[in-house]
């Protein structure tokens, strides 16, 4: 197990260096951001004043591990727009990203898991069919257009829950709805054909032979050995959920990392911008890593891979 | 999101044509899939001579003409109009053709690459294969709507913008679903009768690998199209993707927010035709992977 641990970690470590990498060059897409930065109204010594202040005229790998080595400090620069320390900004804007994310992957989880196990243990059943219907509704939805359906039903019409805001556990209520629903359709999915194979094995047949109970045989028995996938895809979809939470975020006008990704972007605010990149990407790794280092801990043939 | 679709490899030439058929006909999910998309196909194909009016034609005495079912409506204009009295019905027709094409192009760039990193890693196995691993799970990690969203603020919006970086960042799925094939392929009897013959690399990619890849191809295709055209959509609507007056959907519903509470049709016609078309290809994409593997149901 430690073998594997120090292996994963390994890896987690050399693919968040790949990452920063791109996440740092990719202010270069556009050929030259000392032009992207002065705008367009600007002169050709405007941006080579920029050029010099910023840089950009020193080779990229130098560019990169300068920035590199002060990210390593926890200096993520400074913000152009809010003008303060890129960090600060990121650590007041990402506790209300992840815990909306959090809510929302509990969202999904309460409600995916079991109608998966129903569909998987009655395959074509009523529950099944339902299970599926909201499942292929679920990933036609765009994310966007479902949070003002619900915007419109429930403070247009119904003026039950807040449009914006997160002045009150209210304002959550469909924020948590719209990322529940997105990643709640893989999950089911999963479940469901992961229950349907291990029904079919042997040592159900014997758990029910030995005359367990219905609820025993399927969450103890069948769910246990489903789970393992289950783990993985929900930490992958945690990623996705808060990289998706720049849709949601300003929908509802909530201020999370997403929405700060979205005014850095449109204000051309790089530094924000890379360094939210790099963060993103730092989750996605982690939670993927933490997920691997579960399944090997719960089932020791996954360390040899 | 991330399902991986493997159909068993050569299956829909054994089976016979007729039952095949039978087997299309009677999938629903399929023939719905295949519905909605010949309603929208056409819609964009033929936008110039179906659409009532021009897309971009304004007439401010006219704005906010609700809908044909509601009081106030009528026929001049059966879908409304919004809030520079643009014809909604004909900017919605005009709009199935930048979602067509997003999709179309994207799904194209996306299976280049996606198919050069499968074939090479399954194929070649070994380092290279790791190496190639590597480089899509650096890819996943990327979050896809940040990085669109940055490219397209940088380089400036467009429709070839768009499409193009889409392209770039949604090759995953078509490479992780190639390669898995690819290494089924690569074990089997065909492919090692051309190794003895003394076929070259390029000969057995391209005689043997990359034809009995087709069907993967089309069904990773439809799936990638339809997660295109949601994230097309999703960049238009933060108001960093095809850039206005263009009838894309998801900038339709973007302009409309402002009307969410007197004319929310704004936001619900067209996000109807962007769920539609997406539900189509979806069901399309699924239904061609039940009907072309029959033992690779769930």
């Amino acid at each position: 197990m430690l073998s594997y641990a120090v292996r994963r970690i390994a890896m987690a470590c050399l693919l968040t260096l790949f990452v920063s990498f791109i996440a740092y060059s990719l202010i270069f897409a556009a050929g030259d951001p000392a032009a992207a930065l002065a705008g367009n109204a600007s002169t050709a010594a405007d941006a080579d004043r920029l050029r010099q202040l910023y840089g950009f005229d020193r080779p990229i790998i130098v560019q990169y591990l300068h920035w590199l080595s002060g990210v390593l400090r926890g200096d993520l620069g400074t913000s152009l727009y809010f003008d303060q320390p890129v960090a600060t900004l990121l650590l007041e804007r990402f506790t209300t990203t992840a815990r909306l994310g959090f809510f929302g992957l509990v969202l999904a989880l309460v409600i995916a898991v079991p109608l998966g196990v129903v569909a998987g243990r009655w395959p074509n059943s009523m529950v099944d069919r339902l299970a599926l219907l909201l499942a292929v509704v679920g990933q036609a939805m765009p994310s966007f257009w479902f949070a003002l359906l619900l915007m419109i039903l429930f403070s247009v019409k119904l003026s039950i829950l807040p449009a914006s805001g997160t002045a009150s556990w209210q304002s959550f209520v469909m924020p948590t709805i719209v990322l529940g629903y997105f990643s709640m359709p893989a999950i089911m999915r999963l479940t469901r054909s992961g229950m349907i194979s291990a029904l079919e094995s042997d040592y159900i047949r014997t758990a029910r032979a030995m005359g367990l109970s219905e609820a025993r045989v399927l969450f103890d028995y069948a769910l246990r050995n489903a789970a393992l996938p289950i783990i993985s895809l929900s930490s992958a979809q945690f990623g996705f959920m808060l990289a998706g939470s720049v849709v949601v975020e300003s929908v509802f006008a909530i201020h999370g990392a997403g929405s700060l990704a979205w005014e850095s972007i449109s204000r051309a605010d790089l530094p924000t911008v890379q360094a939210l990149v790099l963060c993103f990407s730092l989750f996605y790794v982690f939670f993927t890593m933490v997920a691997d280092m579960l399944n090997a801990m719960l089932d020791p043939r996954m360390r040899s891979k | 999101m991330t399902e991986v679709v493997a159909t068993s490899v050569g299956s829909s030439q054994v089976t016979a044509n007729r039952s095949s058929l039978l087997r299309w006909l009677s999938h629903g999910g399929l023939m719905l899939g295949l519905l909605i998309l010949f309603i929208v196909v056409t819609m964009a194909i033929f936008a110039s001579l179906l659409a009532p009016y021009d897309p971009y034609l304004q007439s401010l005495p006219t704005r906010f003409t609700p809908p044909v079912w509601f009081p106030g409506g009528g026929w001049e204009h059966p879908l409304g109009t919004d809030h520079l009295g643009r014809d909604y019905l004909s900017r919605i027709m005009y709009g199935a053709q930048i979602s067509l094409a997003i999709g179309i192009g994207t799904a194209v760039v996306s299976g280049i690459i996606g198919t050069a990193i499968g074939v090479c890693a399954g194929y070649f196995g070994g380092k290279v294969d790791s190496i190639l691993m590597f480089i899509i799970t650096a890819r996943l990690a990327m979050p896809v709507v940040l990085v669109a969203l940055a490219v397209v603020a940088l380089v400036g919006s467009s429709l070839t913008v768009v499409m193009l970086t889409l392209g770039f960042l949604l090759w995953d799925r078509f490479a992780l679903v190639i390669r898995a094939t690819t290494i089924q392929l690569r074990s089997s009897e065909f492919v090692t009768a051309a190794e003895l013959q003394g076929a070259s690399v390029l000969q057995i990619i391209g005689h043997e690998i990359l034809p009995n890849l087709l069907n993967n191809l089309v069904v990773v295709a439809t799936l990638e199209m339809a997660q295109a055209m949601i994230l097309e959509a999703a960049l238009s609507f933060l108001g960093l993707g095809v850039p206005a007056p263009l009838p894309s959907w998801g900038l339709m519903i973007s302009e409309g927010k402002d009307s969410i509470l007197f004319e929310p049709w704004l936001i619900t016609i067209p996000g109807v035709f962007l769920f539609a078309l997406v539900l189509g290809t979806n069901l399309l994409g699924d239904g061609l992977r039940d009907v072309m593997s029959p033992n690779g149901r769930n």
